[in-house]
């Protein structure tokens, strides 16, 4: 059998609307392309807890704290869903670190934007998960199977993300004066960063016809950004917050907002590590893992100790049942 | 000699997409055994695309006397609920 007829069985396969399952048969470059995209999502769950966790000492409220509290540690979660299915394709979970550590692996850019005031938290769960649940609904019917799995259950958590982001902003946008001025800044600083979550334009994203082909995405980048516009902008009218953009207006013939133009330089900035917070992000992540391996050693350690101490239990044990 | 096969659990993947279920145990004298007996004991009606087996003895479980403590910490977070969450009917969906 010819490698190319394996190639034309796995399409068929997907096309048949066939999941694809970790032990199966499968062309090196949707392995890798898998291994890249499931990452590159564990880490921006990582990443993603920085720039709320930084607000988790001054949330103005218990409710407000506990509620950040517990997104947080589903952040922290979901990135071990995630790299659990990476690691069904052949990547240990060292590599995947020492990738992220090394800059040779990407995140989402929205997180290397900073979090000046409390209400970016409101901000953060309203648009970024709101954008982020897009993308993991389609993701749910991806072709890899583990992949599929992990946002299965992401999805099911990720709705009391977006509710408890919305809660914050609509608290302030019916509070006081300064309080709506702090929502509407928030909304102003996110909302063109929340459109860059769905990256480049179609035009502009060569690996988007093999990901659709190969059905790893089942719509494109344009495709899921319109999707949130036409979800979000009543969201902000509910809040009688404004939108940062003019060009932004309802559009009867396509049944769609249409929205301006992102600015795209802004956009390969960041991604290129240029972001207001890039070498924070990852120093902090740096810093995390090379000050906890210590614990780790030491965990292995006791359990190298425990085993000798049982191997050791097991031999007396058997000499005794010998010598009866 | 009279030993007795070690158990084996049972996990069985009815169509690729979905999880692997646990469906139960049997014995048998090795890995590849257990496997072809797994084979023979639950998926005789095609029930499976994939069987994973592991000795019963490798499986670490919860008590279930501690099942109280054990999982009474997520008892009284009700704020890691989307119905904590007070929203307008408008936005109720979300």
């Amino acid at each position: 059998m010819t490698i190319k007829s394996l190639e034309q069985q796995f399409q068929d396969r997907i096309d048949a609307g066939e999941r694809i399952e970790a032990k199966d048969w499968m062309p090196e470059k949707y392995r890798k392309t898998h291994i890249r995209q499931i990452s590159q999502h564990a880490h921006s769950e990582i990443v993603g807890m920085l720039p709320e966790g930084n607000w988790i000492t001054r949330a103005p409220s218990l409710r407000r704290k506990v509620g950040l509290l517990a997104k947080v540690q589903d952040e922290a979660g979901h990135g071990l869903y995630l790299y659990s299915a990476a690691e069904t394709l052949g990547i240990s979970r060292d590599e995947l670190f020492d990738q992220l550590h090394t800059g040779k692996a990407k995140y989402s850019s929205i997180f290397n934007y900073p979090t000046l005031t409390w209400a970016d938290i409101g901000a953060i769960g309203w648009l970024v998960d709101g954008a982020a649940i897009i993308n993991q609904v389609m993701l749910t019917r991806t072709s890899y199977g583990p992949y599929a799995r992990a946002m299965v259950r992401i999805c099911k958590e990720e709705s009391f993300h977006q509710r408890q982001g919305y809660e914050i902003m609509l608290g302030l946008s019916k509070g006081t004066p300064e309080q709506k001025e702090m929502a509407q800044d928030a909304l102003n600083r996110f909302w063109w960063p929340s459109l860059m979550m769905f990256g480049p334009r179609d035009e502009e994203s060569p690996n988007t016809e093999q990901s659709v082909k190969w059905k790893i995405k089942r719509k494109t980048n344009d495709e899921l950004r319109q999707e949130f516009v036409d979800i979000t902008v009543p969201q902000a009218e509910i809040l009688g917050l404004t939108i940062p953009d003019p060009d932004l207006k309802w559009n009867e013939e396509r049944g769609h907002y249409d929205f301006g133009e992102i600015d795209w330089d802004e956009f390969w900035q960041v991604v290129k590590g240029n972001g207001p917070c890039n070498k924070e992000r990852l120093g902090a992540r740096v810093k995390a893992w090379d000050e906890g391996a210590w614990v780790r050693e030491a965990a292995i350690a006791y359990s190298d100790r425990r085993s000798r101490s049982q191997g050791d239990e097991a031999s007396r044990n058997q000499g005794v049942s010998a010598a009866v | 000699m009279n030993k007795e096969w070690p158990l084996y659990e049972v996990f069985i993947r009815s169509k690729n997409g979905l999880e692997h279920r646990h469906v139960g145990s049997l014995h048998a004298a090795d890995d590849q055994m257990a496997l072809e007996n797994a084979r023979d004991v639950y998926t005789r009606r095609q029930e499976g695309v994939s069987i994973w087996v592991v000795e019963s003895s490798q499986i670490t479980a919860s008590n279930p006397e501690n099942q109280g403590e054990l999982f009474e910490p997520a008892a009284d977070k009700v704020y890691r609920h989307p119905t904590f969450y007070n929203l307008p009917d408008e936005v109720d969906h979300m």
